[in-house]
């Protein structure tokens, strides 16, 4: 690569030769002092935005949290009286509970629908980029967009998924209608739109693996599921580890399929709670209440997410 | 790719029909993975081509029996679809410009300024990473009201523009450029911004370019904050505005779907044209969070 420097560029900006006063004391003198100067004018906008649109409403939350707010009205500070409601708000749990089942069912089958098809695509042989690119095109999609054709797809009567159902001799159920089934039919859609980005981490996990272990697991006469269960996994739980993470994370957040697909229904079967945090805040005009919902949620992913750090040491194989 | 090994051994110890049947089990299996995969975006595209009458049926049906392409212009005279992916990409590419831009500047003054403050500043920023966007969604709709940016463009891009993830990725992707690439432009004389933006940036571009298609990707497919601040057509952006298409008099699941289809074909597109980028965006934030 080339660096063009213009001449004009090259002449010292702090150098003055009328005075042609002595030049190493003072540049040095003048640098030291400037760094924190231009650091902070690379740092302006970026900082600026953060504190305003981040650091500032961070903080804000907690303080609206405690508020009861219709934003019409002038506030009125109520104290924890929003997070005493909480406790005993049906709806707020029952989108807990959702959010829960939806995490925790779609996580594990994500996870093992990216490390079965990252070890297919593993084995080696032609086409492989072709057929990774398609396998990523689902993770590529507007969520939106895909979840129309999803419930066109779930149609009972005679739907895609129903029909295919039948020539096995399955009679389908209502899917999206139906209080059981509305849930598995938001996990099946998220399973399909998200297992790309677990692929992608699982194969460059994969590749990184030294071929030498293997070798070595042959030669002692390791079968190739006692070399998947004591070489493959081991030498990938870190790549899991990051994928099961940040999946629990986004997973807690669920929000546009849910709305999309099934507007929290039948009932509340599929209300999330950014759906309920959503509900509060913008079709209730509950600020303060919307407010400590999110607080509580983050409280949830906080816990979730520490819990499996405590847990890395044990589950986690790190190699040096 | 680094599969190459794995090919060879096969061939080589794969003249036996053993081998070969378990070769050609692996290529059947990835076809039948992909194509189950791909069913769901063939249907859109084909359930777009149906007539209204075909596609409203109470027994959907699958191949259409008469191809109308005409629903891809019908779409855009029953609603302002070309409005609403006008608007989707100015809230798309003002984020992704203003994140890129700012978030290159800060990175650069964390990985390379030894600034008074700056491990704490870093810090700071690293502890918001881990808040999830809906404890900023109340206040910062608050803020924006009250500001009276409701339905503004400054309402819908600037909330969204300045994120510690963008400074976090580049400023570990400027880490591991080595020091001697700018000492030598310091030496000949270069201030900051000339290593900055003749040295750091042209060297960093895969890096730039991954947050971009990342973050374009990201705010293309951003439904809840455009729902929430634009209540008009002004701002409204696709990922919105294709409810209109749903339950007018039941659904229209030929013009539905010819619009998610349009929706979602820009970034196909994209993610064909910047694959490289895009999976080198997967692996990278893998790596972030190690």
């Amino acid at each position: 690569m080339s660096t063009k420097i213009t001449p004009a560029e090259l002449v010292p900006r702090a150098n003055d030769p009328a005075t042609m006063t002595p030049r190493p004391p003072t540049k040095k003198k003048y640098r030291k002092e400037n760094v924190n100067l231009t650091a902070w004018l690379f740092l302006l906008p970026s900082f600026l935005g953060f504190l305003v649109f981040t650091a500032f409403p961070v903080v804000a939350a907690a303080g609206i949290s405690l508020l009861e707010w219709d934003l019409f009205s002038s506030p009125t500070f109520v104290g924890l009286a929003n997070f005493q409601k909480l406790l005993t708000d049906e709806g707020f749990w029952a989108s807990f509970v959702n959010t829960a089942y939806f995490t925790f069912a779609s996580v594990p089958l994500t996870i093992i629908t990216s490390l079965i098809l990252a070890l297919l695509l593993n084995q080696g042989f032609k086409y492989i980029a072709v057929f990774r690119s398609l396998l990523l095109l689902p993770y590529a999609t507007i969520t939106v967009s895909v979840a129309f054709v999803w419930i066109w797809m779930y149609i009972p009567q005679d739907g895609l998924i129903n029909t295919v159902l039948s020539w096995v001799g399955i009679s389908g159920p209502d899917w999206l209608v139906s209080e059981t089934w509305a849930m598995p039919a938001l996990i099946i859609m998220s399973v399909w739109k998200g297992f790309g980005f677990g692929m992608i981490i699982f194969l460059a996990g994969l590749q990184a693996i030294p071929q030498q272990l293997y070798e070595a697991a042959m030669v002692d006469g390791a079968s190739s599921w006692a070399r998947f269960r004591n070489v493959t996994l081991p030498m990938l739980s870190p790549s899991m580890f990051f994928v099961v993470v940040t999946s629990v994370i986004g997973s807690f957040q669920v929000f546009d399929q849910a709305l999309i697909m099934t507007n929290g229904g039948p009932g509340t079967q599929t209300t999330t709670l950014v759906m309920s945090i959503y509900r509060a805040g913008f079709e209730n005009y509950n600020e303060g209440y919307a407010a400590a919902q999110s607080l509580v949620l983050f409280l949830f992913i906080l816990v979730i997410t520490a819990a499996q750090f405590l847990n890395q040491r044990r589950l986690v194989h790190y190699d040096n | 790719m680094t599969t190459e090994p794995a090919t060879r051994t096969r061939r080589s110890s794969g003249t036996t029909m053993a081998g070969n049947l378990r070769a050609k089990l692996i290529v059947f299996a990835c076809f039948v993975v992909t194509g189950v995969t791909l069913l769901p975006i063939v249907m859109m595209a084909l359930v777009a081509f149906q007539s209204d009458g075909e596609s409203m049926a109470a027994n959907p049906s699958f191949w259409p029996t008469s191809w109308h392409p005409e629903n891809f212009t019908r779409i855009f005279e029953l609603v302002p679809v070309g409005k609403y992916l006008g608007n989707t990409i100015i809230f798309a590419a003002g984020t992704t410009v203003l994140e890129t831009i700012t978030a290159a500047l800060a990175a650069y003054a964390f990985a390379r300024l030894e600034f008074r403050g700056r491990s704490l500043l870093f810090a700071i920023y690293l502890g918001t990473l881990m808040i999830p966007a809906q404890v900023t969604l109340v206040p910062l709709f608050i803020m924006v009201s009250k500001l009276q940016w409701l339905d503004t463009w400054q309402g819908m891009i600037l909330p969204h523009a300045f994120t510690a993830l963008g400074v976090f990725l580049l400023r570990q992707f400027f880490m591991g450029i080595p020091r001697e690439y700018e000492d030598a432009a310091r030496i000949d004389g270069a201030n900051r911004w000339i290593t900055f933006s003749r040295v750091i940036i042209p060297l960093a571009v895969p890096a730039i370019a991954t947050l971009a298609v990342f973050k374009f990707i990201g705010q293309w497919n951003n439904l809840l904050w455009p729902l929430i601040i634009s209540n008009s057509e002004a701002t409204r952006t696709i990922a919105v505005g294709l409810q209109v298409f749903q339950d007018v008099n039941g659904t229209q699941w030929n013009l539905l779907l010819a619009a998610a289809a349009i929706t979602t074909l820009p970034l196909v597109v994209i993610f064909f044209l910047t694959q490289r980028w895009f999976v080198r965006g997967i692996t990278m934030s893998g790596l972030g969070g190690r």
